[in-house]
């Protein structure tokens, strides 16, 4: 058993909708991740990623199941757990610096002006932002307003980063420079990543494991796809990596068609043991059962040790 | 581009003055019939009988009498014979008073209902069937119960202006957006501090939108509330002149009211544009 340091036991998020039936966002998700390792979720629009984050937030209450970090289950947002939101939420009244400082502030509350100035500083120079402390969210381009947001979020020194598709929005080259950044910050912080993402090669690039989501409503985690990438990766060579299109391939084709398909395909599904999946030069192969997190706090959904010894020998 | 545009307005705006002046000259200046009349009997009827001339001022003695209360702003001979300045400033002391108190009940309570869908919704009803009332029909029932003229008008003033200060604030904090919140909550902000800095920055500019509206109105209102209450006050001199038959200090007090009411306005609209933020 891993020492999960986040661990998704067994959430389900229920709308109550007009008819009088609920509609299941997505159903009886377990996942543990450890600690400093990045994992990206894909999935297509509506499937639920943005709430499943929101619930690791402490935004967002789940209608079943919890969320343990650390040994504690997330009752309320918490500034161990930094958000990097899809647009970037500056408050657009304060300059740069004001912005971070209020994250800085908001953990340290009895520092002096000077050290905290000088704390949002360090996270300003970190992020290539020198010499634009004093200008405000409407003088920046969008990606100096995502780094100011990446910025704001390590400022507090978080345990986990949690980042809502967060270069979305930008252009390609600067998407590009930033993921750089962002993977070069979290492997020297050693910080602990969940973030979502539309894009595969984002996903590839950044992650350590991705986790594959189907269609909602009702959606579940199908699938996690272990990197075959070494950790030490570079923008420039990373897409010659002998599977890095296997992995691509498969991403791609979960999305195109098994997104949709998976649940009737797979009425045996077994939430609690996602297969693992470490695609290679042949087809790509189920390695193991994703094992379910360790520290449950459900003890009525323990399983038996019979359905993942099946999943592992598929 | 722009300057010439601003300097082809600024020609237009001074042709159309001098067109309006022009043309209330001309208007003012004709004489009339006049008639034989007895010496003793013409010196109780005034120019207008006995020498034919207009009783409608025209524009050089309007800006005489101007220039005669601008040079002489504060003096004051007795209750009906205040310098405009004093009595302006009578209107100006009494709008603000009445002002400043709907400011501290107005802001609070805009965000009791802006941040509680419940208070929204109970205090609804009551804000519908108050807010259309105006503010001179209050007068009597102040009168009865405060018993003080003066303090019914800045009463008057306070009720008038409450209303869009309220609903602005209302709007304001109801419409501050979700991801600033978010923001706030994820970072652990208690709800004090986040009222003050998040809310109150975001909400600011409706807020102050709501501000500007109420202050024309209290100014609006503060003319005919005085020409109730008399005594003192810019709308008291109006009506005191009229009694006199002083079309002239009339127009002057209108063009002093105008004057007045702009600037108030603008203190305001600079305040709007020092917490409004680019997004």
């Amino acid at each position: 058993m891993p020492d999960n340091f986040i661990s998704i036991e067994g959430i389900t998020k229920r709308y109550p909708a007009p008819t009088g039936a609920d509609t299941t966002i997505f159903e009886n998700l377990w996942l543990g991740m450890e600690r400093g390792e990045f994992v990206c979720v894909i999935g297509h629009s509506g499937c639920g990623k943005t709430t499943v984050l929101n619930v690791l937030a402490g935004l967002d209450l789940p209608s079943e199941g919890a969320v343990i970090v650390d040994g504690q289950a997330i009752e309320g947002p918490s500034l161990d757990r930094a958000v990097i939101f899809q647009g970037h939420s500056l408050l657009p009244w304060r300059t740069v610096m004001g912005n971070v400082a209020y994250a800085v502030t908001s953990k340290w509350r009895k520092w002096r002006s000077a050290q905290v100035q000088a704390h949002a500083q360090k996270f300003i120079d970190l992020v290539g932002l020198t010499g634009s402390e004093h200008k405000r969210p409407s003088e920046l381009s969008g990606g100096m307003k995502q780094r100011v947001g990446i910025a704001r979020a390590l400022s507090i020194e978080p345990k986990i980063m949690l980042m809502d598709e967060p270069f979305s929005a930008l252009d390609a080259l600067t998407r590009g420079t930033l993921q750089d950044e962002v993977r070069r910050i979290c492997q020297e912080t050693g910080q602990t990543v969940f973030m979502i993402t539309h894009d595969v090669d984002e996903a590839i690039y950044l992650a350590d494991r991705i986790v594959l989501m189907t269609n909602g409503p009702g959606a579940v985690l199908a699938e996690i796809v272990e990197s075959p990438l070494p950790k030490a990766r570079a923008r420039t060579d990373f897409h010659k990596h002998p599977l890095y299109y296997a992995v691509r391939n498969h991403i791609i084709d979960f999305l195109v068609e098994r997104s949709r398909t998976f649940t009737k395909m797979t009425p045996d599904f077994d939430p609690r043991h996602v297969p693992v999946v470490r695609p290679g030069l042949a087809e790509p192969q189920v390695v193991a059962g994703n094992d379910a997190p360790s520290s449950s706090s459900l003890p009525g959904r323990r399983d038996s040790g019979e359905t993942r010894q099946s999943i592992a020998k598929v | 581009m722009t300057r010439s545009l601003t300097l082809r307005a600024a020609i237009v705006s001074v042709a159309i003055f001098v067109l309006f002046i022009t043309a209330w000259h001309l208007a003012t200046r004709g004489t009339g019939d006049v008639a034989q009349m007895d010496p003793e009997y013409a010196k109780l009827m005034g120019v207008t009988a006995t020498q034919g001339k207009s009783a409608m001022p025209g524009p050089l003695d309007v800006g005489r009498k101007l220039w005669e209360h601008l040079n002489q702003p504060f003096y004051d001979k007795g209750p009906n014979d205040k310098g405009v300045g004093i009595q302006l400033a009578y209107s100006l002391a009494r709008v603000l008073t009445g002002y400043f108190i709907a400011v501290l009940v107005a802001i609070p309570v805009g965000f009791l209902i802006g941040m509680s869908p419940l208070m929204s919704r109970a205090l609804d009803p009551f804000i519908q069937i108050l807010k259309p009332i105006s503010p001179l029909a209050w007068m009597p029932l102040a009168l009865y119960t405060i018993k003080d003229s003066s303090l019914s008008a800045i009463f008057v003033i306070f009720i008038c202006s409450v209303w869009p200060m309220l609903i602005n604030t209302a709007f304001g904090v109801s419409a501050v957006r979700k991801e600033w919140l978010n923001v706030a909550r994820t970072l652990e902000v208690g709800p004090i501090r986040r009222a003050f800095t998040v809310i109150l920055p975001a909400a600011a500019p409706t807020i102050l939108t709501g501000m500007r509206i109420s202050i024309g109105i209290a100014w609006l209102v503060i003319v005919a509330a005085e020409m109730l209450v008399g005594g003192t006050g810019i709308g008291y001199f109006v009506w005191n002149e009229w009694n006199n038959l002083s079309i002239v200090n009339v127009i002057n007090a209108i063009l002093l009211i105008g004057l007045v009411g702009m600037v108030l306005d603008q203190i305001l609209a600079y305040c709007a544009k020092l917490v409004t933020f680019p997004e």
